[in-house]
């Protein structure tokens, strides 16, 4: 189980392969990637500059993966999320989860991620043609999250 | 000394990242934090009303309103996150 906090970009092939070299025991390596969008609320992004609270962030996505390791029939899971100044179409966050079945491993990421959204400690500032702005929550992710 | 750091849209607002403070000795929890920093007025009042959606976390805990603070803790005040 790894969880990464980065700014350089992350190689997914890369990272599958080595979630799962040498366990035989694995059958499915379910995976979401988060990638920065070139219009977000009606405004074109020219940057996203992503910041975190150092400390904090480490100790909460270890305890969401903690979490799924919990609910569900896991072996592995991984986390990287990056930080500072990204451009639309960059890559900005990786969950990664192992288990025999896929069922297992497609509900575990889908569980991590919603809680990443909601409670692991990232904001988001926009540039567009009218300037920086941070960007706001959605009510939308809280739904997603409360719904596990 | 309680630590207190505020982060991203708050940092920006207050003009600040860090500071220590000596909590009078009736600010024990969350709630009273608040509290008491919006009566420095201005744009603590603005950014820390009732209505504003503000986070809390306590040596890097979530924490609620009732959460206790204590000397040496770290108080991180910051908006809804929006990672991922």
């Amino acid at each position: 189980m790894a969880v990464r906090i980065q700014e350089q970009d992350f190689d997914i092939s890369r990272e599958l392969a080595a979630l799962r070299a040498g366990d035989k025991r694995v059958g499915a390596v379910a995976s979401f990637v988060g990638v920065v969008r070139d219009l977000n609320d009606a405004a074109q992004v020219s940057t996203l500059t992503l910041e975190h609270y150092p400390g904090m962030t480490e100790k909460a996505l270890t305890r969401i993966v903690d979490d799924a390791r919990r609910r569900w029939d896991i072996y592995d899971a991984l986390v990287i999320h990056r930080i500072g100044a990204l451009q639309p179409s960059d890559q900005i966050v990786l969950v990664a989860v192992t288990s025999a079945h896929r069922g297992e491993s497609f509900a575990a990421c889908q569980f991590i991620m919603d809680y990443l959204k909601t409670r692991a400690p990232f904001w988001k500032k926009e540039r567009t043609p009218e300037g920086e702005r941070w960007v706001e929550a959605r009510a939308s992710d809280e739904d997603a999250a409360a719904r596990w | 000394m309680v630590r207190i750091v505020y982060l991203a849209r708050l940092r920006d607002a207050f003009g600040k990242s860090t500071e220590q403070l000596e909590l009078p000795s009736d600010i024990g929890t969350v709630a009273a934090l608040l509290a008491w920093l919006r009566t420095r007025g201005g744009v603590w009042a603005q950014e820390l009303a009732s209505g504003r959606a503000v986070r809390v976390a306590v040596n890097h805990d979530l924490a609620q309103a009732t959460t206790l603070i204590g000397s040496d803790d770290e108080v991180a005040l910051f908006p809804p996150v929006t990672g991922g």
